[in-house]
């Protein structure tokens, strides 16, 4: 090893230490680059009224692009104190419509009380609870917190806390 | 610095500054091509010119797309395929090909098996030309997208949606990748980015790879002789032609790929012209609706067999969800055939039908993959000859990941101790 060899070699080290690093951070900014941007992540929260309701009726509104179901229970649908989000005296089954085995959005039909996803035949029953197919998992409750008769979707109140921890 | 001197012409005036009469040799006139061989060692050629084809259509349908969620749609079904002349031949052009591309991929694969052109020292050729598979396969799905049609918007919903299975990280990843809590806009530019810059480079590079770990070993040839192409050589440059096994890539062989391509191009238009309606889903002339799901989804036939694999578990085992079981098997299916130099235990090389029990093996992976191909396609729910399509798809699948994992191990070992066929 002559002493020109190992200057090279030096040469070589600090330019490759230097390299690593700025090729390090760079590869967080990329990462970062793909992340949603914050006017995305502001969008986030909805609000809906459900003293307009009658009993059985099923709606399906939009909450961070993804659809959501909210069904006010009848008299013939069993309560279920893990699945439903109590609104004064009515009980709601509130999820985001999305089949949780690849998130195809499920059909309500009322006549059978049963969600059907068509991609796989997957089907929930009206808590939202899987019973037949390849669902994984009951579909997910989106995070809400209860104002008055309004439901905002976005926040966490304790009513959901309590769902979840029940989950 | 060479001695430069007054040139003669053109190509020796080139020639003193590029080496061009030595590059020529290098790459076309003295890279040697065995004799016996027959068409179906043309697909890569006509690979290569679908893939050009791709890539300047693709370059015109670009000056007037608009990779928007608010314009894509109409960019694409009214700009396109009623304003801009000739738009609707490119998009017939792009789509067909993009859908028969895949058509002579698994030929050429399919080639590679039968004859056992992936070892003996063609494991990197194999390697790069799976490879090549995959990354085909994600310029396909991030293309698929563009249109911004029903389908589009579900698939990449569905496709997006997988990448949830990995564990614990599983839903910040797919939020990572779409860019927002669904498919979007941001998600839609990306894939933009990545279809028509990002992928194609790579294609690119990997295309040249996989033509480069052709050059030390060769092409194989139909009876799986291994010629010395070094004598060979000899043989023809000194004039020998009629006793040498190799003929030179130029003008020997592409002369005749040529024909090939000819016969080739012939369908292709046929296709393009009369029956461009197959590249075409009609549920994707809706534009995507986040609030409507298509009744049934599916992807292109080239991913059926895939798919197929994904829903075939739709019970739990062992207390694995058949959620989990299904996506493990199905990203394995997509790598499966890349460790075929390890599955197949035998050093022979030779045409399937020379070696009895990889034959019925090699038949029997084709049956399957088809199989799985038209069940990929029907609705999950439904019923054929009194068996339920589930039940099928399961079994199915069972028997492509058996066939690879554990039937071709055993009939290679057992030829191997054979000591041979």
């Amino acid at each position: 090893m002559s002493v020109k060899q190992e200057r090279r070699n030096f040469i070589g080290l600090a330019f490759g230490a230097v390299a690593a690093v700025g090729g390090a951070f760079s590869l967080v900014a990329v990462k970062k680059t793909w992340d949603p941007l914050p006017s995305v992540k502001a969008a986030g929260f909805t609000t809906v009224d459900l003293s307009p309701m009658k009993d059985g009726e099923m709606r399906q509104i939009e909450w961070r692009k993804k659809p959501i179901f909210i069904l006010k229970k009848d008299a013939n649908m069993a309560p279920n104190d893990k699945r439903d989000v109590v609104v004064g005296d009515s009980r709601y089954i509130v999820a985001i419509a999305l089949c949780t085995h690849l998130g195809c959005i499920p059909e309500w039909r009322a006549s059978k009380q049963v969600f059907i996803c068509a991609c796989h035949a997957g089907e929930f029953n009206v808590d939202g609870i899987n019973t037949f197919g390849p669902p994984p998992r009951p579909l997910d409750i989106p995070p809400f917190k209860i104002d008055g008769t309004k439901l905002v979707l976005g926040e966490t109140g304790p009513e959901y806390e309590k769902l979840v921890a029940q989950a | 610095m060479a001695q430069i001197r007054k040139s003669t012409g053109i190509i020796d005036w080139l020639d003193q500054r590029i080496a061009l009469n030595k590059m020529m040799k290098v790459l076309v006139s003295e890279y040697w091509i065995p004799k016996n061989i027959n068409f179906l060692w043309a697909m890569g050629v006509i690979l290569t010119t679908l893939f050009v084809l791709l890539l300047i259509t693709g370059f015109l349908l670009m000056m007037y797309y608009k990779p928007d969620i608010n314009l894509a749609f109409d960019s694409v079904n009214y700009t396109i395929m009623k304003e801009v002349e000739y738009g609707w031949l490119w998009r017939h052009i792009h789509a067909v090909a993009a859908s028969v591309i895949f058509l002579i991929i698994y030929i050429h694969t399919f080639t590679a098996i039968y004859y056992g052109s992936y070892k003996k020292g063609r494991e990197l050729i194999w390697i790069s030309g799976m490879l090549l598979f995959i990354l085909f396969s994600a310029e396909a799905f991030s293309g698929y997208m563009l249109p911004w049609g029903q389908m589009s918007y579900w698939a990449a919903m569905v496709i997006t949606n997988l990448f949830g299975g990995i564990p614990v990280i599983g839903d910040a990843v797919v939020e990572w990748i779409r860019g927002d809590y669904a498919v979007s806009d941001s998600t839609l530019t990306r894939f933009f980015m990545l279809h028509v810059c990002l992928l194609p480079l790579v294609l690119i590079a990997v295309i040249a790879l996989h033509f480069y770990t052709l050059r030390i070993p060769h092409v194989n040839n139909e009876t799986g002789e291994e010629i010395d192409f070094d004598v060979e050589a000899e043989k023809y440059l000194k004039g020998d032609k009629a006793n040498a096994k190799v003929i030179p890539f130029w003008p020997g062989f592409l002369a005749k790929d040529f024909m090939y391509i000819g016969f080739f191009m012939i369908f292709f238009f046929y296709l393009v012209c009369f029956h461009f309606n197959f590249a075409m889903d009609p549920i994707n002339f809706e534009p995507g609706n986040p609030l409507k799901t298509p009744p049934h989804i599916y992807p292109e036939w080239y991913f059926l067999w895939q798919y197929e694999i994904l829903r075939g578990f739709f019970f739990d085992i062992f207390g694995f969800s058949a959620y989990n079981i299904g996506l493990i098997a199905f990203a394995f299916a997509g790598i499966a055939l890349f460790f075929m130099p390890i599955y197949d235990r035998s050093d022979v090389v030779a045409p399937a039908h020379e070696r009895k029990g990889f034959f019925v093996w090699f038949w029997l992976l084709v049956i399957d993959m088809i199989v799985l191909t038209i069940f990929g396609k029907l609705p999950a729910d439904g019923v054929t000859m009194g068996i339920s399509n589930s039940w099928i798809g399961f079994y199915s699948t069972i028997t492509f990941f058996i066939l690879l994992l554990v039937v071709l191990p055993i009939i290679t070992t057992l030829e191997k101790k054979r000591g041979g066929k």
